[in-house]
């Protein structure tokens, strides 16, 4: 509450201070670089309260740190593409931002990267996993930080197909990214293991899983192992109907993103064990870049950073990269800059690919455990996003925007 | 398979169970006090929450503490219903009818921040139940014992509601006053007191609900708008007022829902309104309602008297179209474009203003047509590779087909029954939209639906978006004063009447309703060019919500009403958005605010204030 009021007045000074800077000074953009974010806060507040605070980290770093000074209006789209758009507007428009970033749910991104091309503003999309938004839309002003939908599937497969399981059953949310996630994972995993066979899909509705019917249909089919794409409250509702109806016993779980705080932690001590999966063991890493990153955000926020800090503040920090990359705020320059630009996140060195605009950073991967009554990661190693993207070649007649 | 078949005829049972304690609530409410309570899926939740917060103080390990805390948890659900009912609603039952769920909606936005600001942004996993931790074996099956528990609690419920309503003095008043409000008042009944206690005791119903999740489901802050939309048409497909109705629906419900997701696992999205929209067109009142005993006009009486505009309107209405028209010389192009919207919203709730006021035929699904006209639109320019002017005319043909269609069946019903058959089209629509990936690219959307080159400037746009919309604004007020409307209002005050000197009532509120949604397509068109993409969620719950809120707001029974509540409605939120993190509970706050201060409407309440100044108000 306190932070949120603090904040509030804060932003609503540095509002007025902007209201009273003569607006030449705004437009020549002398010193400070304006961004605009957009993102579902009302919507999605488990992950996008610690983005911000991630982000608010970052870019009070990168003012310390001396050189351009970097400020960010933020701006909450309530999960409604169409509200995404029009703040999209609002802020080129009225609040003369030099470059547009944000966007949680796929389909703002789509439409956020769609304003961008049309207006010719840069993208830097933070949380959009869809594949469509760097490959069957991509564009030129969109660059996205997020492993996707296809690199985290293709993660999986990779363990899925050390398993001896070879009826699989799926469930995921019924909507783009459950089931593009079930798409690619079916798919490459056939690749890599041409025996194996899928003997049930289950696709509830996201928010709405009838938790009891959707476990005993997957039971029913008696599978060998479980893909699973659902989260957030979905998930919970999964896990517990399936640990009481022992859907889990004697089977492997592949899912996506339940290693993610956002999702792991509310299950306390019915978290999963021995699930694969793809997430982010914050509690454990102790790379330099993580460790400098973790200890600020606690000493700032006396909590510990989730996945969506960790998206939050390397978002920020890839666009004051770029900016200094750039030394420039024109949008064209901002667009050669983010191009192949190599820059440090929060899990190590990144790179945006020239090629499709996809950013390197990876997840990690492991399996589920239990710890002091609260579910951890285990075994887990950290999966480079470069790794898991398909060859140059394929990649070339996946975007047609070149 | 009969293992199976058994399993799943269970789970069904155990999910009617969680529908039916909160739709019973719903229905006894909507018996009574005929409010169309919005905020009671923020009840649930706030059961759900409050439960979690007790039996975690009272220690979930002991049974005590674990059902002491639920049983608190709904008592005190009931004791917020009291303060919402006392504080908020007591104020505006002389308003039109559905205007209190405008204030039952600010209540909504209300609950979803402090929810927010109380229980943090994170999921809460209850304790399980003490006693029913566990599973038992059916057949080969482990089935939760809580779930057999939850079973048992729906018939429970509803026996001892039988009992209530049956062998008690205050349930007896309740069914005097679900028959006949006035009559019971007459009586000497303190009404005020019937109407809170009857309040509270939905809400607690609603709270005992929600807590009786918490072994079984995450506590959420989606919660609220999850259920209510499942637990209407729980309340609508039983009949209206029918507890025994809610529960047969409920289970109807539940058990097809359970069987569904083995055959076809995608139908999840769209069942429960698949199912409504059958048992509507078979059945117009419900599994178990009955035929209201006469169609009364709403709460105000009979429904002013319509006149077409004193030329002081006329010039007050030139006066802003001039102003609007002058606003590209003046204003920001970021301006130009939160008004090009907002002229936009004002069409569309004109559009819904058609069927609503003169018509008397409230929808909950007006945004089907907003949203195909879109999708018509983007569409055309996706497939037809069509540039923006013929797309702009053809695409509100694809709403107004589907408003002929749609309305045909719509129009044989009346009341809520009418709005919620809307909005099980309106569900279908979206579902449509949101699955048929290869034709709309899904929720994902259509992409790149811009205007064509000399319309891309904003002022270029503003105008052609005024343009088009004054003018279909002033022929849908033309439309008010024409024989059709004149016919529609006939119909609208006493169908008797209208069938004996001839108009085919049906005949007549079908025509407004193909041309309320034919405008609403034109509204949904520009809009998909304004905002160069098109999605699922233009036709989704909510924007039907903005509609109603718009209409609502400025004014049923006045014709610039939606004009004036759009502006005001969509031009408010806007604003907050930008300014404050807590938009959602200031603008609660707001619409609150103006629903106690405005009864009428933003115009019913300045109309009212004139005509008592004219009339030389004699207390003065």
């Amino acid at each position: 509450m306190t932070i949120d009021r603090r904040r509030f007045l804060a932003a609503a000074s540095a509002g007025a201070a902007t209201l009273a800077a003569p607006a030449l000074v705004r437009a020549q953009g002398g010193g400070v670089v304006r961004i605009g974010e957009v993102n579902s806060y009302t919507a999605q507040p488990a992950f996008l309260k610690p983005y911000r605070q991630g982000w608010e980290l970052a870019q009070e770093q990168a003012n310390a740190a001396g050189g351009r000074r970097f400020e960010t209006i933020f701006r909450d789209d309530g999960g409604k593409p169409e509200d995404a758009v029009r703040h999209a507007g609002d802020l080129v428009n009225a609040e003369k931002v030099d470059l547009i970033a944000g966007g949680y749910l796929s389909n703002i991104g789509l439409a956020l990267a769609d304003f961008a091309l049309q207006n010719k503003r840069l993208y830097a999309a933070s949380e959009p996993l869809t594949d469509a938004l760097v490959w069957s839309k991509g564009n030129r002003y969109t660059f996205r930080l997020r492993p996707s939908t296809y690199m985290q599937a293709a993660m999986l497969v990779e363990e899925a197909a050390k398993l001896p399981a070879r009826k699989w059953a799926v469930i995921a949310p019924n909507y783009e990214y459950g089931q593009s996630a079930v798409k690619w994972f079916k798919e490459l995993l056939k690749k890599a293991k041409p025996d194996v066979e899928f003997v049930a899909e289950q696709f509830p509705a996201l928010g709405r899983i009838d938790a009891g019917a959707t476990v005993q249909a997957l039971e029913a089919a008696k599978p060998d192992a479980i893909f699973n794409v659902t989260f957030a409250g979905d998930l919970s509702n999964f896990v517990r109907q399936g640990n009481t109806r022992g859907l889990f016993e004697g089977r492997a779980v592949v899912s996506m993103l339940t290693g993610e705080p956002e999702y792991l932690d509310p299950l306390g001590a019915e978290a999963p064990v021995g699930w694969i999966v793809t997430g982010y063991p914050h509690a454990d890493i102790r790379t330099p870049e993580h460790t400098a990153f973790a200890d600020a955000y606690r000493a700032k926020y006396n909590d510990y950073p989730r996945l969506g800090s960790v998206v939050g503040y390397s978002t920020m920090q890839s666009i004051a990269a770029a900016v200094a990359r750039a030394q420039s705020t024109e949008t064209e320059k901002l667009v050669e800059a983010f191009s192949g630009l190599k820059f440090t996140s929060v899990f190590g060195p990144a790179e945006y690919r020239a090629i499709d605009h996809q950013s390197t950073v990876g997840a990690y991967v492991g399996r589920t455990a239990l710890k002091d009554g609260k579910g951890v990661m285990v075994d887990w190693r950290y999966a480079d996003g470069a790794k898991y993207l398909p060859p140059d070649d394929v990649v070339k007649t996946l975007r047609p925007a070149g | 398979m009969l293992d199976l078949i058994l399993t799943q005829m269970l789970n069904g049972m155990a999910s009617a169970s969680s529908l039916f304690l909160v739709a019973s609530g719903l229905s006894i409410i909507f018996g009574v006090t005929r409010i169309v309570n919005f905020a009671h899926g923020s009840l649930y939740m706030l059961g759900a929450y409050l439960a979690v917060t007790l039996v975690g103080a009272f220690g979930p390990a002991s049974p005590l503490g674990f059902w002491g805390g639920i049983l608190l948890a709904a008592f005190l659900v009931g004791l917020i219903g009291i303060v919402i009912e006392v504080v908020i609603l007591r104020r505006i039952y002389q308003a039109p009818e559905l205007f209190q769920l405008l204030a039952t909606f600010g209540v909504v936005l209300m609950v979803q921040d402090i929810a927010l600001a109380v229980w943090g942004p994170e999921d809460r996993l209850g304790p399980r139940a003490p006693g029913f931790k566990s599973f038992v074996m059916i057949l080969d099956s482990r089935f939760p014992s809580y779930e057999l528990f939850l079973i048992a609690v729906g018939p429970l419920v509803l026996g001892l509601l039988w009992f209530l309503f049956r062998r008690t003095r205050w349930g007896t008043l309740v069914r005097a006053a679900t028959q006949d409000r006035e009559m019971v008042g007459a009586l000497g009944v303190d009404q005020r007191l019937l109407f809170t206690s009857v309040f509270g005791f939905g809400a607690a119903l609603a709270g005992l609900g929600g807590a009786l999740q918490l072994p079984r489901e995450a506590v959420t802050l989606h919660m609220d708008l999850s259920t209510i939309a499942e637990v209407f048409v729980v309340v609508v497909v039983g009949g209206l007022g029918s507890v025994g109705g809610a529960y047969l629906a409920a289970v109807l419900i539940g058990v097809l829902h359970a069987f569904g997701i083995l055959i076809f696992p995608k139908i999840t999205l769209v069942l429960v309104f698949l199912v409504m929209a059958v048992v509507l067109i078979v059945k117009p009142y419900g599994l178990m309602g009955r035929k209201p005993a006469a169609t009364l006009p709403g709460a105000a009486g009979i429904e002013p008297l319509l006149t077409p505009a004193t030329p002081g309107a006329k010039l007050a209405g030139l006066a802003a179209l001039l102003l609007l028209a002058a606003a590209p010389l003046a204003v920001s192009d970021a301006w130009l474009l939160t008004l090009t919207e907002l002229v936009i919203f004002a069409l569309f709730a004109a559009s819904l203003h058609v069927m609503m006021g003169p018509g008397g035929m409230a929808s909950f699904g007006h945004a089907a047509y907003f949203g195909l006209g879109a999708y018509g639109a983007a569409l055309a320019v996706k497939w037809l590779g069509a540039p923006m002017e013929p797309a702009l005319l053809l695409a509100p043909f694809l709403a107004g087909i589907a408003g002929i269609v749609f309305g045909w069946f719509c129009v044989r019903l009346s009341g809520v029954y009418m709005a919620m058959l809307t909005l099980a089209f309106a569900q279908i629509a979206w579902a449509t939209a949101f699955q048929w990936v290869e034709l709309t690219g899904g929720d994902n959307g259509i992409l790149g639906v811009w205007p064509s080159a000399w319309a891309v400037p904003k002022a270029v746009f503003f105008y052609l978006t005024l343009a088009i919309c004054a003018a279909s604004v002033l022929l849908l007020r033309r439309l008010v004063f024409s024989p059709l409307g004149y016919a529609l209002r006939a119909g609208r005050d006493s169908p008797l009447r209208a069938e004996a000197i001839g108009i085919d009532v049906m005949r007549v509120q079908w025509a407004a309703f193909a041309i309320a949604a034919f405008a609403a397509g034109i509204a949904g068109a520009l809009f998909a060019f304004s905002k160069g993409s098109v999605f699922p969620t233009y036709l989704a719950i909510p924007r039907s919500v903005d509609a109603l809120l718009m209409v609502l707001l400025g004014g049923v029974q006045t014709v610039s009403g939606p004009v004036v509540g759009a502006f005001a409605y969509i031009g408010l939120s806007e604003q907050l958005v930008k300014l404050t993190p807590y938009w959602r509970f200031t603008l609660g706050l707001a619409i609150v605010l103006l629903v106690s201060l405005f009864p009428r409407g933003l115009v019913g309440g300045f109309l009212a204030w004139r005509d008592r100044r004219d009339a030389g108000d004699p207390a003065r």
